[in-house]
Formats: structure tokens, C-alpha cells, sequence
């Protein structure tokens, strides 16, 4: 009989896959091109920056501040529709399973560390960067023609600086010359991020990311779930122990810190953690 | 445990979003919000860059 695959299998082959698709045009990188055909119209469904030169979809934060901010239009309802369907399938299974920005984050934690927990109160700090950084600030802070500026890319985004900035400086001194306190400002945070992964699982996600905001907000409704069943759980505690979310999957199967990664089900001795669109776990359920 | 709604008493709410998703998508890509989109991300983004 074959063995049951892991979730910590099946999940870090799928992040690479995700990651390779969302980044496949990697000859870019030889003279800091952009991709530049019609598949950039699509959003990605995780954080990855489009002036990444081997990026084939937009990012859809840059997006979504790009068409409010721009003449035309002040609401997109094209990106807000592509964030709606991916967070009512998905909620934040995105983030644990397709975010290129994710995956990276989980690698830089292996760095060999004291692991540190997260104070519940940055938890927050993430949804006022939704609001006031990309839905308020690039319709309000407009320029004569009308025009506003992506404020979370422009000030915070450590993606773009990482993704973006430090391939594109290499490959053009013309950019070089232009770097100042923006881009200071901008490193400063890059650092923060990584030092914060190094010791803080997924650092980024839980305290920074508006878009982990979002599909958190769908994890309480989304087709893919996670449930218990309490006919099977002998209430050990060590799914909580297991989740580097710090999140109790038995108290709150719907937490909006919850990537759905399956490290509790991997290690829940009556299986009684189930994840997926339609789970067997139905007892649990009144 | 915290299981406020079953799963069949989400299937509307699932539904009714799944059906705006899809209408927001199709009324924002025919009134142009997908060229916005592509312009953007074809040209290179000096705020995501930080020189801009
Ligand atoms: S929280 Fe943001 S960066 Fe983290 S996995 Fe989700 S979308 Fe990606
Ligand atoms: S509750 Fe389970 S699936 Fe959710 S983040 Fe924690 S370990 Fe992963």
C-alpha cells in the first residue's frame, strides 16, 4: 500500500512549481529586461513583483493600486474580482501553497537561529497597511493630472526592492545613479524582512503583507477549509504545538493567520485534522 | 471548536461571492482595467524598484 504523501511534501512541490511559473522567464535576468507579452494582463494569486524580470503575471497589489491610482479609473474592479474568486477558493491557502514571496521567507527561516514568537498585537499592523498604503493613500494623494503613486510599493514593498530593485540596479548603471533615501528606506526594510525571517516564521505574511490581509479575511468561508473532527480528537495539543502560524487549529479552524500548510495534520496522531475543498471531517460540524 | 456555520450554510455565501467575483472581472476587463494592468507591469516600476 502506498504511504499517505505528507502535506510537507506535497506543499514544498507545489510552492516550487508555483514559484518556477510565476518566474519563468529567468533569461531576463541577462540584461535586466522585463517580460513584456499579453500574459502580464493576469494577476498572479501571491505576492510577486512585476518589474522582476523573469516575472509573467502582474502582482496583484501592484495592480490593484495601479488602476485606482490611475486617470481612468479609482476602483479596479477587475483585480478586486481576481482577489475575490482566489480568496473564496483558496483563503490563504495562496499563501502557503502558491506565494513565490512565501516560499522564500520559509527558506530564509532555515537559517540556523534562536525562533522567536510573534506578539499577537503586530498581527494588526498588516490590515492598516492594507488600508491606509493601498486602498487610501493612491486614490487621495493624486498628482495635477489625477494620477496616484502605488504608496505600499513605493514605501514598504521589500518584494519589489528584492525581486525588482536589486536585479534591475545590477544590470543598469543609469538606475544606479538614481538611487537616494527612497531606495535607503526601502533596503532598510528589506533588511528588517529577512532578519525578521530569520528568526520569526514567515516574518513578512503575518505582521506586513496586505495581501496575506485579504486572504485571510476569506479563511472563515473559503472552499478550501480546514476542520476537526471532535469525535477524533483526543485533544493532545500537538497540532497547536506544530504550527509555526501559531494558530490552534482545534479552537480556530478558520483563523486569518492560518496558511493552511497541514503541518497539524501531518502530525496529528488520530487524524483528525483534515484539509481540503470537501473533507470528511463532517462530524465536527452542527 | 470553533465551527460557526456548517458547510452547506456557507455554499450561499461562497456562491454569492464567486458570482461578484466573476461579474467584477468581466465589467472591469471590458472597460479597459486589464491595459492599465499591462502597461504597468510591462514597464519597469520605478516606486517598486525605490527610485520612484
Ligand atoms: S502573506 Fe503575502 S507574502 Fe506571505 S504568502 Fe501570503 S501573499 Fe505571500
Ligand atoms: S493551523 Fe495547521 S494548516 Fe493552519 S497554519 Fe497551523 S499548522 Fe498550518
Amino acid at each position: 500500500m502506498i504511504a499517505k504523501i505528507r502535506y510537507a511534501v506535497k506543499r514544498k512541490l507545489l510552492q516550487i512549481i508555483a514559484f518556477g511559473c510565476s518566474n519563468a522567464h529567468v533569461l531576463n535576468f541577462k540584461g535586466g529586461k522585463l517580460y513584456t507579452g499579453k500574459w502580464k494582463q493576469f494577476c498572479n494569486p501571491g505576492l510577486n513583483c512585476y518589474s522582476c524580470p523573469a516575472a509573467g503575471f502582474a502582482c496583484p497589489i501592484g495592480a490593484l493600486q495601479a488602476v485606482n491610482g490611475s486617470m481612468q479609473f479609482t476602483f479596479s474592479f477587475y483585480v478586486t474580482g481576481l482577489l475575490l474568486a482566489f480568496g473564496v477558493l483558496l483563503g490563504r491557502a495562496v499563501c502557503g501553497w502558491l506565494c513565490p514571496f512565501g516560499l522564500l521567507q520559509e527558506l530564509i527561516h532555515k537559517i540556523p537561529s534562536p525562533k522567536l514568537h510573534l506578539k499577537k498585537g503586530f498581527l494588526y499592523l498588516k490590515y492598516i497597511i492594507l488600508v491606509v498604503f493601498v486602498l487610501i493613500l493612491p486614490v487621495a494623494v493624486t498628482d495635477y493630472m489625477g494620477m496616484g503613486k502605488p504608496a505600499f510599493c513605493q514605501y514598504l514593498c521589500p518584494a519589489g526592492t528584492l525581486e525588482g530593485g536589486l536585479f534591475l540596479l545590477a544590470a543598469h548603471e543609469s538606475l544606479r545613479k538614481a538611487v537616494g533615501a527612497l531606495f535607503n528606506l526601502k533596503m532598510a526594510i528589506l533588511l528588517l524582512t529577512v532578519v525578521g525571517c530569520v528568526f520569526c516564521y514567515r516574518f513578512f505574511c503575518r505582521t506586513l503583507c496586505p495581501l496575506g490581509a485579504i486572504y485571510g479575511l476569506f479563511n472563515k468561508i473559503s472552499l478550501y477549509h480546514l476542520e476537526v473532527d471532535s469525535h477524533k480528537c483526543i485533544g493532545c495539543g500537538k497540532c497547536k504545538e506544530a504550527c509555526q502560524m501559531e494558530v490552534d487549529p482545534v479552537k480556530t479552524p478558520g483563523s486569518p493567520e492560518c496558511i493552511r500548510c497541514g503541518a497539524c495534520a501531518d502530525i496529528c496522531p488520530t487524524g483528525a485534522v483534515c484539509l481540503g475543498f470537501s473533507t470528511k471531517c463532517g462530524k465536527t460540524l452542527p | 471548536m470553533d465551527n460557526p456555520m456548517n458547510n452547506k450554510g456557507k455554499l450561499p455565501i461562497r456562491a454569492a461571492c464567486l458570482l461578484t467575483a466573476c461579474a467584477f472581472i468581466i465589467y472591469g476587463f471590458a472597460r479597459g482595467e486589464a491595459g492599465v494592468v499591462l502597461n504597468k507591469a510591462v514597464n519597469i516600476c520605478l516606486e517598486c524598484i525605490g527610485l520612484g
